[in-house]
């Protein structure tokens, strides 16, 4: 692992009914996650994806940098900007910001088109 | 509104103890999209060096979370729900969480702040596990538009 190397982009596209499966999972269910009537009352363009499975799916990115291992992973943060929408493609890329012994810091986003909807993303992984 | 510097420091109490439940794990781990096979197989899971079933990292939401209410809600720091937008989270990750442990997440404020007309509050939590050992670090940032 080098100091400017490019990881391996993550791609996914949430289909219309994972809020609501992501809801069951993470115990979140904020009704602008999963109720479109509810979010549109609020004055959402819809119901929008819940910022936790965004960093989810950075973090997806990053375990497969170290190679699978949970245990690699060290450090994540997030800014969650954009919103995020389902029956998006959600793109995560990511280069190796610096490299120190044996852990690697890769800076990364997430975007679904133009609209970042992770930004300023940080994730230390252990290399060795 | 102007934030209350006073409540810097407040600690909340700990959460009960959460059990982590292997089909929790795996039912978590299918939502966010993950395929590793530790997060699935008890024994692909001990074969790598686990005790059970592991969760994958971003499961600490699921244990930790709860935690949060209690602090996002407590009436004397009055925070506005309406306008509070999770502005950004960090996690910090020791020993792995896997099925059959039992988490405990203590709460913090540790900052708040008024900057560019909006309120950001800043919460830590501290997960261990049975044998004490820290899960997870969080660091909960939490902004209000607009104050």
């Amino acid at each position: 692992v080098n100091q400017g190397d490019k990881i391996e982009e993550l791609h996914v596209t949430p289909d219309k009914y994972l809020p609501h499966r992501y809801a069951g999972a993470s115990g979140d269910f904020n009704p602008i996650h999963i109720d479109p009537e509810f979010a549109k009352v609020v004055g959402l363009p819809g119901n929008i994806l819940h910022g936790l499975y965004g960093m989810a799916q950075v973090a997806r990115f990053a375990e497969q940098a170290a190679g699978g291992d949970p245990r690699k992973l060290k450090r994540l943060s997030v800014q969650f900007r954009g919103m995020g929408f389902p029956e998006q493609e959600i793109v995560v890329t990511g280069e190796v910001e610096s490299v120190d012994g044996d852990r690697a810091t890769i800076a990364t986003e997430a975007a679904q088109g133009d609209n970042r909807i992770i930004r300023n993303a940080e994730a230390e992984i252990e290399t060795g | 509104m102007p934030v209350s510097e006073e409540f810097v420091g407040r600690v909340y109490p700990p959460t009960p103890p959460y059990e982590v439940g292997r089909e929790k794990i795996r039912e978590y781990a299918t939502a966010v999209g993950e395929t590793e096979p530790v997060y699935f197989d008890r024994d692909a899971a001990k074969a790598a060096g686990f005790r059970d079933v592991v969760a994958p990292p971003m499961f600490a939401v699921v244990y930790s979370a709860p935690a949060m209410g209690p602090a996002v809600l407590d009436p004397e720091v009055g925070i506005n729900l309406m306008k509070m937008l999770h502005g950004s989270q960090e996690f910090i990750w020791g020993e792995p969480v896997c099925a059959g442990d039992e988490i405990t997440t203590e709460v913090e404020l540790n900052d708040l702040y008024d900057k560019g007309g909006n309120e950001f509050y800043v919460f830590e939590s501290v997960s261990r596990n049975q044998d004490g050992n820290e899960v997870v670090k969080g660091i909960w940032t939490n902004i209000v538009r607009g104050g």
